[in-house]
This record gives C-alpha cells, sequence and structure tokens, in this order.
C-alpha cells in the first residue's frame, strides 16, 4: 500500500521525535563510507562487462559554424555522429532530451561526434587527432558585447528606488563582477551502456535517475521502460550531473550500433568544456538607507549570460526579494545571449554569488551609515515576505545572527586596518546566509522483513552528501530498528522514483517519502497488535503498545511491504519557505603581496531538524569551502576572442586546497519547521555557501582597506587597492 | 595518447637514439596524454645509479634522479642551502614532489595554456605556427625577456633557487659537460621550442651546487591559492650582511620569464650599501626597466617590485611588519 502525502498544511506534531529508537539526528559515520575507502564502491566507470568497447568524445574547434565533415580514425572501431547526440547537458528536472544535432556547433569544446575503439588510449588519441571540416560562423563570447534579453517575468518592481535613493540618508550604488565557475567534482562524467534486445541499462554519473531517465528516454527516440539507469555511487555533483549529458547519450548510441557495451567517460579538460558552467554575473546594487540604517530602497541588476535557446538562466537575485525589508525595490534580470559553453545550476544557483554580492554591499552600506554590520541586518529584518506578504514557514536569521556574534567574539572586531600580526592585517567579517527551500515529489519503497531487518529502495542518488545514511536512519528511527538492520538501495531506476539530489531538496524530499513508507508499515503492525499506531512504540525490533510487548517476527509474517509518496503542496505557495544562517570570518591579508589566508570561520545555520548531524555538518563544511573558492581562487577564464575554457584542469581552475581552508566551525540551531513535511526537516547542502564569501571579502576589507568587487580576490586585486 | 616503445635504461650509456627520457613522470605524462607531445620511443632512466647526494669539493652534488621530497629534507640542503629545500617544497603538490626528479623538474615544460590546448596555436608545439596566448588569457605570462613568437614561462620554483646558488648542470653525452644553470634555460626568441641547451642523445647526470656562502635565504612564492599552485611571481634570495652593509646578494626571479631570471645590474647595485627602502626601489627598477605586460599579467610589475621589497627588508633584517 502507498500512503500519499501532499504538503498543503502544518505538521505540528513531532512525530519523529515520539519514536523511541534514538538514532534519528545522531552523528552515525555513513553506512557506505567503508566501500568507498576501500575502493569497493563501483563509480560509473568501474563496472567492466565482457566485451567492452571505450568512446572518447570528438569535441568541436571552433566556437560556432556547421561540421561539414568528419575524416576516417584508423584503428578505430567506428565514429559515430548520429543527429540524436546532444550538444549540451539537460538542465535539471528537464522532461526532455537536450538540443540535438551535432553537426551544428554552438560553442567551442562542444561534442560532435564519438570515436569508438578497444582501448581508451587508442579512443582519445584518434578522437583528439581526427580532421574536421567546419563552415565557421563569427559569434559574440562577451556577455557585456551584446544586447541583453530581459525576460518580462524575472523582472519585478515596486515603489520607486531612484526616488529611494535621492531621498536616503546614505545611499550605496555599486557594480561587482563574478566570473564563470564550474562544480568540479571529483568524478568525470562517464558512463557505460549495455543493450539487451531492445532494452538498454546505462551505468552513469548522475544525480536525478527519475528525471534523466525521461531526458535520456526522449534524447534516445525510446520508451522509458525499456531503459534502466544504474547510479548507485556517485564521486560528487554539485550540481553538474542534474541533466544527462553528451557522454551517456554517446554510449548509448555506440553500444546499440556497435553490439557490445561501451564506456564513455570524459577526460578532465572534457568535464571543464562540457558541464554546465556557473554563468558570470555582473550585478548592481543599490541600498538606499535613513539616518538610523533602515532600508529605504534595495536594487539589484543582474546580467548573466548563456546560449542562445537555453532556459535556464543563473538566479542571481533569488533571495533579493525576501531578505530585507525596503518599501521601494526592483530586480533587474538580463541575459545575454553568448557562446561560452552552455550554463546552469552549479552548488546553489543563484544565492551563492548573488547573496555573497548582496551582503559585500551591506557591509559597505554598514560602513558609510557607521552602524555595526551584525546591526545594520538585525534592523532590517523583515515579518512577512515584503513583496508578497507572505509568512515565512519559519525565520532564524536573527537568531543565527546573534548567536554567530557570541559565539565569534565579534565584539573584538577593531575598525579597518588597526590590527596587524608581523607582516600580516588581520580583520573580521561576517555576512547572512540565505537559501530557498524547496521539495520535490519522492518515493520510496520500504519492506519489513519477519527476521527483523528492513530494506529501503528509491531510485534517489547519493552523491557523496550522505543519503544512505539518513534513509537507514530515517527507517531505523521509525521502525525500532537498530541501523545496522536496514539496508538502503538507492540509484537504480527500477526502485520507485524519487527526487533526486539536487536543490537541497533530495534529503527532505526523498526522506518523507522514507517516513511515509515506515507510517504505512507502522500502521499495518499496529493493526496485527490491535492497538493506534499512535500508541505503538517500535524499538529494538520489539512492538509495544501499553502493556503488550510483542518481536517484530511474531508480527510480522514474511514482509512487510509499505511506500510512500510525497508531493509539494500549498505551503509551497502560501508560506515563504528557506533556511538561514550566519557567517563568519577572519583573515590575514599580506601587506606586501596581497595574498589572503583565512584563520578561522564559523558558520550558524538553521534548517529545520537535523537528520544526521555529522552528515549535515559535512555538506556544511561542503559549502563554506566553496565559498572561500568563490572569494579568493575560482575562475574559469574563457579565451577573448573564442570564449573556450582556459583553465580546464584542476591545477588551472583554483578549487581550495586545504591549506586554503582552516579548521571550519559549523553550529545548527535547533529547529522544526512545520510547513515543510511531517520529517520538518529543509534542505541544507547549498546553505552553507551562501553568503559565505561575503564574509570572507568582508573581513579583507576589516584588515586592509580594500574592497574587491571582482571576484575572486587574488593577489593582484588586493595590492591594487593597496598603498605602495 | 600516441603508441610507443618503452626501454628500461641499463646505463647512461644505453639511452637509445632519439627516445624521450621518462623520470618520474610527472609532467612528461600530462602532455603525452593530451598529445602535446608524442614520442615514438621513451626510456626509463630510474634504476640508473643518479639519485645520491653527495659532497662535491666544498660543495654538493645532487644526483639527477634524487626526488624533489628527498633532496628537500636532506639534512645538508637545510642546512647549507635554505633557500633550496624551501623553494622545493612550495612547488607541486606532496605526491608530485614524492614522484618528480631534480634532472626531470629542471626540463618542466610551461604550464601556458595554449601550450597544453592542441586547437590553439602555439610556436612550442608547432613551430612558426603562432602564438596563441598574445591576445588571450595571459595571467601566468612573462613579464621580462620574452618575445613577439611566445610569451610563456618556466614554471618550477626548485631551479629558481637553484639560480641564485649558482648551480651547475653535469650533462652526460657524445661530450660529457657541465653548463652553470645560469646558461641551461634560454629566452624564447625566435624559437620558443628550443627550450634548453640539451642536445638530443645527452643527459642530465647530476646538479653540482657551490660551496655555501650561508647568508640569509629566502625562497618568497606568491600564488593565487596556499598551495598546488604556480608561482604569479616568485623570488630566491641568498643575502650576506657585514657591518650593516649588504655583502653578497644573489637573487632570481621565478614566474615571470622563460627561465629563472636574474640581473647582475641589481645584485651590484646592492653590494657595499646598506640595506633602505630606497635603495630597494631603486634594484626593483632596475630590475623591471624591461619589464613589459601582455594584458592581464600587467600586475606581476608591481607585484614583484612588491615581493622584492618585502624580501630584501626580511633578508637584511629590516622590519617587514604590516
Amino acid at each position: 500500500m502507498t500512503r500519499h502525502l501532499r504538503v498543503d498544511g502544518p505538521t505540528h506534531d513531532d512525530r519523529l521525535d515520539q519514536m523511541a529508537q534514538g538514532v534519528i539526528g545522531q552523528p552515525l559515520n555513513r553506512l557506505e563510507g567503508p566501500l568507498k575507502v576501500s575502493g569497493r564502491a563501483t563509480y560509473a566507470a568501474e563496472a567492466r562487462p565482457r566485451d567492452l568497447a571505450y568512446g572518447v568524445l570528438v569535441q568541436a574547434a571552433i566556437p560556432a559554424g556547421t561540421v561539414l565533415d568528419i575524416g576516417d580514425a584508423p584503428g578505430a572501431l567506428a565514429v559515430i555522429q548520429d543527429k540524436r547526440m546532444i550538444r549540451y547537458a539537460a538542465q535539471g528536472l528537464d522532461q526532455k532530451g537536450p538540443t540535438s544535432g551535432p553537426d551544428r556547433v554552438e560553442y567551442m569544446g562542444q561534442s560532435i561526434a564519438l570515436v569508438v575503439a578497444e582501448t581508451f588510449e587508442a579512443a582519445r588519441h584518434a578522437a583528439q587527432t581526427i580532421a574536421v571540416r567546419y563552415k565557421p560562423e563569427e559569434v559574440p563570447v562577451d556577455p557585456e558585447s551584446v544586447t541583453p534579453e530581459l525576460p518580462p517575468k524575472k523582472q519585478s518592481a515596486a515603489g520607486d528606488v531612484d526616488k529611494a535613493m535621492r531621498e536616503a540618508a546614505f545611499a550605496l550604488d555599486r557594480v561587482w563582477r563574478t566570473p564563470s565557475q564550474m562544480a568540479a567534482a571529483m568524478e568525470p562524467h562517464a558512463a557505460i551502456a549495455e543493450w539487451d534486445g531492445d532494452h538498454v541499462t546505462i551505468r552513469a554519473a548522475l544525480q536525478m535517475l527519475s528525471s534523466n531517465r525521461k531526458q535520456m528516454a526522449d534524447a534516445l527516440g525510446i520508451r522509458e521502460s525499456k531503459l534502466r539507469l544504474l547510479s548507485p555511487y556517485v564521486g560528487g555533483g554539485f550540481g553538474s550531473k542534474l541533466g544527462i549529458n553528451a557522454e551517456a547519450v554517446a554510449a548509448a548510441i555506440a553500444a546499440r550500433e556497435l553490439g557490445r557495451p561501451v564506456m564513455v567517460a570524459m577526460t578532465r579538460q572534457q568535464v571543464f568544456d562540457l558541464a554546465h558552467r556557473r554563468s558570470e554575473t555582473r550585478q548592481r546594487i543599490r541600498l538606499a538607507c535613513d539616518a538610523g540604517g533602515r532600508l529605504t530602497g534595495i536594487g539589484h541588476d543582474v546580467l548573466v549570460s548563456t546560449l542562445p535557446g537555453s532556459e535556464f538562466t543563473e538566479p542571481v537575485a533569488q533571495a533579493t526579494p525576501f531578505t530585507y525589508q525596503a518599501a521601494h525595490r526592483q530586480v533587474v534580470h538580463a541575459v545575454a545571449r553568448i557562446h561560452r559553453g552552455c550554463a546552469g545550476s552549479v552548488r546553489a544557483p543563484g544565492e551563492a554569488v548573488g547573496v555573497t554580492v548582496f551582503e559585500c554591499a551591506m557591509d559597505e552600506l554598514a560602513d558609510m551609515a557607521g552602524i555595526d554590520p551584525v546591526d545594520l541586518r538585525l534592523k532590517n529584518i523583515p515579518d512577512v515576505e515584503p513583496t508578497t506578504g507572505r509568512p515565512f514557514s519559519s525565520h532564524k536569521l536573527a537568531e543565527a545572527l546573534r548567536e554567530g556574534a557570541k559565539r565569534f567574539g565579534w565584539s573584538d572586531r577593531r575598525p579597518t586596518g588597526q590590527r596587524a600580526e608581523g607582516e600580516w592585517f588581520i580583520g573580521m567579517g561576517m555576512a547572512a546566509a540565505v537559501r530557498v527551500n524547496m521539495l520535490q515529489e519522492s518515493r520510496a519503497r520500504v519492506t519489513l522483513v519477519q527476521d527483523g531487518h528492513a530494506i529501503v529502495e528509491t531510485d534517489m542518488t547519493d552523491i557523496g552528501t550522505g543519503t544512505y545514511t539518513i534513509l537507514g536512519q530515517l527507517a531505523a528511527e521509525m521502525l525500532g530498528l537498530p541501523p545496522d538492520r536496514v539496508e538502503v538501495r538507492l540509484g537504480d531506476t527500477q526502485f520507485p522514483p524519487a527526487s533526486g539530489s539536487g536543490g537541497s531538496f533530495g534529503a527532505a524530499s526523498s526522506g518523507n517519502s522514507v517516513f511515509l513508507a515506515c507510517e504505512e508499515i507502522r500502521g499495518q503492525i499496529a493493526k496485527a497488535m490491535g492497538c493506534n499506531e499512535a500508541d505503538l512504540t517500535l524499538q529494538d525490533g520489539m512492538a509495544r503498545a501499553g502493556n503488550i510487548v510483542r518481536s517484530l517476527s511474531e508480527l510480522v509474517n514474511g514482509t512487510i511491504t509499505g511506500e510512500g509518496h510525497l508531493q509539494p503542496g500549498k505551503t509551497e505557495k502560501s508560506h515563504r519557505q528557506a533556511t538561514w544562517g550566519s557567517h563568519w570570518a577572519e583573515v590575514a591579508v599580506n601587506r606586501w603581496t596581497g595574498e589572503v589566508r583565512v584563520r578561522r570561520m564559523m558558520g550558524v545555520f538553521a534548517c529545520g531538524r537535523v537528520l544526521n548531524e555529522k552528515t549535515a555538518r559535512s555538506q556544511c563544511l561542503g559549502g563554506m569551502s566553496f565559498g572561500i573558492g568563490i572569494a579568493l581562487t575560482e575562475a574559469l577564464e574563457h579565451d577573448p576572442r573564442d570564449g573556450h575554457a582556459v583553465s580546464r584542469d584542476l591545477a588551472e581552475y583554483h578549487i581550495p586546497t586545504h591549506a586554503d581552508v582552516p579548521a571550519l566551525e559549523v553550529h545548527f540551531l535547533p529547529e522544526r519547521d512545520a510547513y515543510v513535511g511531517p520529517l520538518q526537516a529543509k534542505g541544507l547542502g547549498e546553505l552553507g555557501i551562501c553568503g559565505a564569501g561575503a564574509a570572507v571579502l568582508n573581513a579583507i576589507h576589516n584588515a586592509c582597506g580594500v574592497r574587491v568587487r571582482e571576484l575572486p580576490a587574488t593577489p593582484d586585486k588586493i595590492i591594487a587597492g593597496m598603498d605602495p | 595518447m600516441r603508441e610507443f616503445t618503452f626501454h628500461r635504461a641499463a646505463s647512461v650509456a644505453d639511452l637509445p637514439a632519439g627516445a624521450t627520457i621518462i623520470a618520474g613522470g610527472t609532467n612528461l605524462l600530462d602532455l603525452m596524454k593530451l598529445e602535446v607531445i608524442a614520442p615514438e620511443a621513451l626510456v626509463d632512466i630510474t634504476r640508473l645509479p643518479l639519485d645520491r647526494v653527495e659532497p662535491e669539493g666544498e660543495g654538493l652534488r645532487i644526483g639527477a634522479l634524487v626526488r624533489n621530497s628527498d633532496l628537500a629534507a636532506h639534512p645538508t640542503v637545510r642546512r647549507d642551502y635554505p633557500v633550496l629545500s624551501r623553494a622545493l617544497l612550495a612547488g607541486a603538490s606532496g605526491q608530485l614532489r614524492n614522484m618528480a626528479t631534480t634532472g626531470g623538474n629542471l626540463m618542466q615544460r610551461t604550464r601556458c595554456p595554449y601550450f597544453y590546448d592542441r586547437r590553439m596555436a602555439c610556436n612550442k608545439r608547432d613551430p612558426g605556427a603562432g602564438c596563441a596566448a598574445i591576445g588571450g588569457v595571459t595571467r601566468n605570462h612573462a613579464i621580462l625577456g620574452a618575445s613577439d613568437h611566445c610569451i610563456a614561462t618556466y614554471p618550477g620554483d626548485m631551479a629558481v633557487a637553484l639560480r641564485a646558488l649558482d648551480a651547475v648542470v653535469e650533462i652526460d653525452g657524445p661530450s660529457p659537460r657541465r653548463v652553470p644553470l645560469a646558461d641551461f634555460h634560454l629566452l624564447p626568441g625566435d624559437t620558443p621550442h628550443v627550450e634548453t641547451v640539451l642536445q638530443p642523445g645527452e643527459i642530465i647526470t647530476a646538479v653540482i651546487l657551490p660551496a655555501p656562502v650561508g647568508g640569509q635565504q629566502r625562497y618568497r612564492k606568491v600564488r593565487d591559492r596556499a598551495s598546488y599552485a604556480f608561482a604569479l611571481v616568485s623570488v630566491a634570495a641568498v643575502v650576506g650582511m657585514d657591518g650593516g652593509r649588504i655583502s653578497h646578494a644573489a637573487l632570481a626571479f621565478g614566474g615571470v620569464a622563460h627561465k629563472p631570471w636574474r640581473d647582475p645590474e641589481v645584485e651590484s647595485l646592492l653590494l657595499g650599501r646598506e640595506p633602505s627602502d630606497a635603495l630597494f626601489h631603486e634594484a626593483a627598477e632596475i630590475l623591471l626597466r624591461p619589464a613589459q605586460a601582455h594584458g592581464e599579467n600587467a600586475f606581476k610589475i608591481p607585484l614583484l617590485r612588491r615581493a622584492l621589497m618585502a624580501t630584501l627588508r626580511d633578508a637584511t633584517g629590516m622590519e617587514t611588519t604590516a
């Protein structure tokens, strides 16, 4: 039986808190950890079916035009150019395959064909050296060189920001720029396709299997029922594996054509060319406030870019309408259609760069108005969503600010440029953290077996986030089993379709479906016990109701199966849902070279119920590290002439190293959000990044008085603002 | 990667003609995978007895196969040539330093992204093809000694310290010889594909360090992240003081040219003078007089000045405080 729930209203009974097993929230180690560290977890490219052939994508060497012909590849099994091959990856939640037709080139490095050979090395050699004739076209590659589109639905205004600026006691009007950024997950994209008759199985590195199956079936022109996707282990996604990409489609086409399994794994450089980039952004922020620091006007004008025809555009100002109060407000969202490679979701699309820049602007305003940056934020927290009047499902920003200030020792912060140790200026900075919260439809099946163990099955993925562990913990809690008595099976489209991992919605969406499936099982146990489910206590394999105690093996005849089905509902519209927090950083800036070292960093976060304190903390550590990357090191540079990705390996694309990341401190504020389903848990994966970089950049200013508005703040930009 | 033959050399005399030497392979394998180079034959020299550090006269003879990690940790190097130890530890990552060898590190190719990208014109890869880096993304490119044919930099750290230490490269081959490191790497001129004086059939067998000169030794590397990044600029300094005056000055610079850069005029200016900001400014002026920016890398000019100022203040006992 399936228990359905549409989240149309609040859940005020804290059901999980009433359970007896006591494992939910506990900092359990990751279930699959030992498999991963001992090499037994097989990632997409690690299966070795008999007779496997190896494919390598051929890439366009021009930014735009038509492929006229492709030469031979001596020694290769095949050169495949099939009109079903895709030009760029699907976006997250797309229900169809992306644009196909590899004979049209839309960006430098686009996949235009596949070479298949008996070895990876032979295929790569052929792909790198094959002769291709093109008819090239001149296209724009610089977002500031074209007249941008202004999609009407993405503009918003209330009142008159210009007037607010004119009449303000303090008015700030500045422009920031952030570069293209890449997810740079450790595991490169890879797929192995194998046909059995007209049925294909693809092992792939993907984040959202149920929508990936729809995309892939559409791209290949087959029915979904003929397609099975397997992604039991994924070596990081960060958005780059939300949608199917060229390698998986090409592998399926080649395997069919050759009648044998084919693997296509991207090289590291190909990942930088072919995975979605986060668009570079230009952000003009206008802030007006009165003498007391109350905001009267907020303007956020954004310019982003992507390929012509691609729908997704970086939602930079997503949190701007609801973070702070102001009567006059405007969001301008401009889109430049250029040929730099497709833009898509990368690590907290929107807030990662939007909140970061906005929080830098708030710091500048605080400075200008002579108000403490924490106070400025506290003065401007709205009671309801300012643009709609909707209530917030929960609001913890003020608490996160106050708690963070206390824990970090904010009161010790000195005025700008007043603290130094040796040749280093020392400064402190802070920023608010905010990220929209989402739920997605998700299904799971839970089977309780007579011998007192349970199996959780869903096509949810664990991309390194801890999904196996939290879903196991949930089932253990609900069914009264020790966590090692729960087996979790993920990443297989033969299991019930889940939300997938993306937009921080995975844990809450799939977790609620497991919760519902377990409620269904509990209902059946209660029936066998002759009690109400609410009166049933399950613990350590025993069922208790009043003075009746029975073991599960007595109650379960064979197996009990329950399915859970979660759908977002009215609370999505009735309440503004978001997660909240605050970021704190102390940095050292070298007086001579402008090098920046983060000395300590802290985040305080509120995300509803924490399902596993350890995996939750790990997500925040990753997010904060990415924040350091945004602030200090990361930039995907594009050639000014043809737009190609120049910094396209991990030596040149600078994600922070261990030496760049100090010991990070993470604190969670206890919270139950009633409007996000019975788990009362919200998304967390992305919150840690949203605004983190601003704390670092604001600390740089406090240290040495330099404002860097063109990210990342590399030494050249720091010394440009320093005394000689 | 193109198919190649593989031979393991039994002796220095056993090097097949035309074969490309592989030792640690930390750079060569990347280049082969990308087919930036495509040797038909590789000769592995890692079994040759070239992995010792031993005294030579008052100096030190470092075998070509001594690993970067071992050299950095060698007690004599740490005591007598600390600038070398510091430069080595500022380079690459722990894993790479465990593989990379002394000789191989001298032969490291540039990190110019246009050199690594077969779609782009590059006079190093394909003499006469042109230079796509000029007019492109030039953040890591040269400000000194570049040409219209090539603006790439030599990316290593170890060689910068060796340059300041007046190291000599020992070469075996048809006519064994010793070449000062100063003359080992070449400026690009109109033949940027010729990067060193090493001829086909020759092999680096050792690097010789002269007698230690003492003094204050510094290696200051400025980079875009705290570890595992190539130098934006670096300064290797060996500075001696006598009676409040500079008695010895050897300064080499990395990340700014096609070879570890050194300017005798800068050093002679400093000799016999009392340290002061004015003096160091003058030194920087001389150093940077021939500097030429290529777009984005213009920041290297002030950055090198600042790095030099800080290093000289530090090495001469002046304050560097903020």
